[in-house]
């Protein structure tokens, strides 16, 4: 087993050839700090700047000015948070929805304790916000809701639109962060038509690598910053720039911005393609979010009595990598937070596979997963102490 | 990615014995379905020896892996020797498993304790008559249902001191966590228990006389069996020092014929203190 079939890009995804070359320079011969005088500075000074527009138009954001590097999507979503709070301590009340990524989620557990009164809304069945709920939580002392764009583990689009009216309707004083990690690169973002205060996003969603972070400020919010130091990032990030891994985020946006119709045609239609023929020739299967409003390439699956970090260990065997919302994977002893809040059934919850593309996936590897896929299911459905149950359900799918 | 051994991943790639044993003679089962690992096992039974085991398994790769060993351990075995088999020997014969995994183990043993708990020679009671007795069982961790005897167990057998090892071999304490006060009051009950039975109940005179009785009554008699003895030389502190005698004398297991048997029958009856040295 050489091959490698990465169809798990909402973990990470492939370093673009042309972002390494972008970033390579600046990690060789022009390694000067970009704060210093001298004119050997003004390479990776003026990177910075072009990089900073590059994201600026990728975001759609007022001016550069709104644009803070940080070193990951999880410090970008905590600066948003903290500094909106911190910024103004009179308000202690927050808005979240209970399938947000650890990395927000964790946060405001921490915040619970530091006298926060968090509000968590809830999904339904298919992976939807519960908006009726969302705007009746919000009164006077929201200080912040906190919504991601897109679901990691299920893809489903929350209306960032819609909430961000409502949010101006009952509290326009209050702040809007939508974590965008797994938007990024996938669905047009536009930062103004989306309404938000604060956007977070990451650069190794997208093609960049790993360690790059963003966070749009809009121009009339405050935040206070959490790390202190030099004037970097106009004060709001302290700290020398990481001035490769900067140009790396900065080109990477703009390919990911001429891909948006890729994403949009091919991967969605590969992705489909996937979906249907897993659905089709696997009778213990089932998409757990329903044919909505998804990220072209997240498909989530559940393969009923089945448990998914077997399935993982049988794909990695043949080179397939995926993820899995199983407890064992991740050794949590709990399945997944987002299917639970789903209220996925037991039966497929453990069972469950995330596969998500990228513009590298291939036709072939597609028709590969789509072949093997039948037979591993098979014989782990043949381990499977629920005989009589499977028994029942393949006689009411045929 | 876990740091599966080998054995491990051969395991779960080609599990032994998979199915069920129609006309079996005694079946057990653990887990459940949403808890996200469940085991059945099926035995065959002739003449106290276990001549057929199947199991089925829904779980992670350790998980299927434990079962799928546990088979082969026991098939050709006497009933009396498969009931000692513990969870750690489950992991043992695995080569290990990571930390987190072992109740996979814990897993198979407790399956495997359901199949034998309803097995008598004069005739098997079916999983699907079985009722099973409204026990006071107290259940610790409502989450993964697990009760404060299995707690004990896995304590007793795997020598676990912190809450998060517990969790890792039962899962109790693994999701909302309230019950990790209760689980650290049962590790700090069993220990002191431990610490008072040892301290109040033995004089220096009555320990070697209880060493004594041990070796003539339990380990001699096994050590007989293979055409060995053992003698009791002298008991200096916690050192319990034997001669072998017969077969077991230079035999390449001697060694591990100490470790794992006379010292583990010492140490559960006696004092979990005692060290075992061989003399000649």
């Amino acid at each position: 087993m050489d091959k490698i079939i990465y169809l798990d890009n909402n973990a990470t995804t492939k370093v673009d050839e042309q972002v390494l070359e972008a970033m390579l320079p600046f990690l060789k011969e022009e390694y000067a700090n970009p704060s210093s005088i001298y004119d050997f500075a003004k390479t990776p000074a003026k990177a910075i700047n072009k990089a900073r527009g590059q994201v600026k138009d990728f975001l759609n954001a007022e001016s550069e000015k709104q644009i803070i590097f940080t070193a990951s999507g999880s410090e970008s979503a905590n600066m948003a948070i903290r500094g909106v709070l911190n910024s103004n301590k009179s308000k202690k009340r927050i808005i979240t929805s209970k399938v947000e990524h650890p990395c927000v989620l964790n946060l405001f557990q921490a915040l619970e304790k530091e006298g926060y009164k968090i509000d968590y809304i809830n999904v339904n069945s298919k992976g939807e916000l519960d908006l009726a709920q969302l705007e009746e939580s919000i009164d006077y002392d929201t200080a912040l809701i906190s919504i991601m764009h897109a679901n990691n583990e299920t893809g489903v689009i929350f209306p960032i639109e819609e909430i961000s009216e409502i949010i101006k309707c009952k509290n326009p004083e209050t702040k809007f962060h939508v974590d965008a990690v797994q938007t990024a690169g996938k669905i047009p973002l536009d930062v103004k038509s989306l309404g938000v205060d604060l956007l977070t996003i990451s650069g190794h969603k997208f093609h960049a690598p790993k360690g790059i972070g963003v966070l749009y400020v809009n121009p009339r919010t405050v935040i206070t910053p959490l790390i202190i130091g030099g004037h970097q990032e106009r004060g709001k990030r302290a700290g020398t720039e990481n001035v490769p891994y900067i140009i790396g985020i900065g080109r990477a946006a703009e390919i990911a911005t001429d891909n948006l119709k890729y994403e949009a045609t091919e991967v969605k239609r590969l992705r489909d393609k996937l979906e249907a023929n897993i659905l089709k020739s696997v009778f213990n299967s089932r998409l757990n979010t329903g044919m909505i409003n998804r990220v072209p390439n997240t498909s989530n699956i559940g393969f009923e009595y089945i448990e998914g970090e077997l399935i993982l260990l049988h794909l990695s065997d043949l080179g397939i990598c995926a993820s899995s919302g199983s407890a064992c994977t991740s050794g949590s002893l709990e399945p997944s937070h987002v299917l639970r809040a789903m209220n996925v059934p037991f039966t497929s919850i453990h069972g469950s596979i995330r596969f998500s593309l990228s513009k590298y996936t291939t036709e072939e590897e597609i028709d590969y997963v789509s072949d093997n896929i039948p037979s591993i299911i098979e014989k782990l459905t043949n381990l499977s102490p629920f005989q009589d149950e499977l028994e029942a359900l393949r006689k009411l799918k045929s | 990615m876990w740091d599966y051994s080998e054995k491990v991943i051969d395991h779960y790639r080609n599990p032994r014995n998979v199915g069920k044993i129609d006309d079996a003679d005694a079946v057990g089962q653990a887990g459940s379905l949403a808890c996200g690992d469940s085991l059945k096992i099926y035995l065959k039974i002739e003449n106290g020896i276990v001549t057929d085991a199947k199991f089925q398994t829904f779980g992670c790769g350790s998980a299927v892996a434990s079962s799928s060993i546990l088979t082969e351990m026991i098939i050709g075995k006497p009933i009396e020797e498969v009931r000692k088999i513990t969870n750690k020997d489950i992991a043992d014969q695995l080569e290990g498993l990571p930390p987190e995994k072992m109740h996979c183990s814990v897993m198979g043993y407790e399956a495997l304790e359901d199949a034998l708990k309803n097995y008598t020679p004069e005739g098997y009671v079916g999983l699907d008559e079985i009722k099973k007795p409204e026990t006071a069982e107290k259940i610790v961790c409502s989450c993964f249902n697990v009760s404060e005897n299995q707690i004990w167990e896995a304590i007793k057998n795997n020598e676990l001191k912190s809450v998060e090892e517990v969790t890792n071999f039962t899962k109790a304490g693994g999701a909302c966590g309230r019950c990790k006060g209760a689980i650290q009051d049962i590790i700090d009950t069993y220990y002191n228990r431990e610490k008072t039975e040892e301290k109040s109940t033995l004089t220096a005179a009555q320990k070697i006389l209880k060493i004594n009785s041990i070796i003539e009554n339990q380990i001699s008699p096994e050590l007989r069996k293979d055409g060995g003895d053992i003698t009791l030389i002298d008991v200096d502190g916690n050192n319990v020092l034997v001669k072998l005698r017969g077969k077991c004398s230079g035999c390449k297991n001697s060694e591990l014929t100490i470790r794992a048997f006379i010292e583990t029958t010492l140490r559960d009856a006696v004092s979990k203190d005692l060290k075992v040295i061989e003399v000649c």
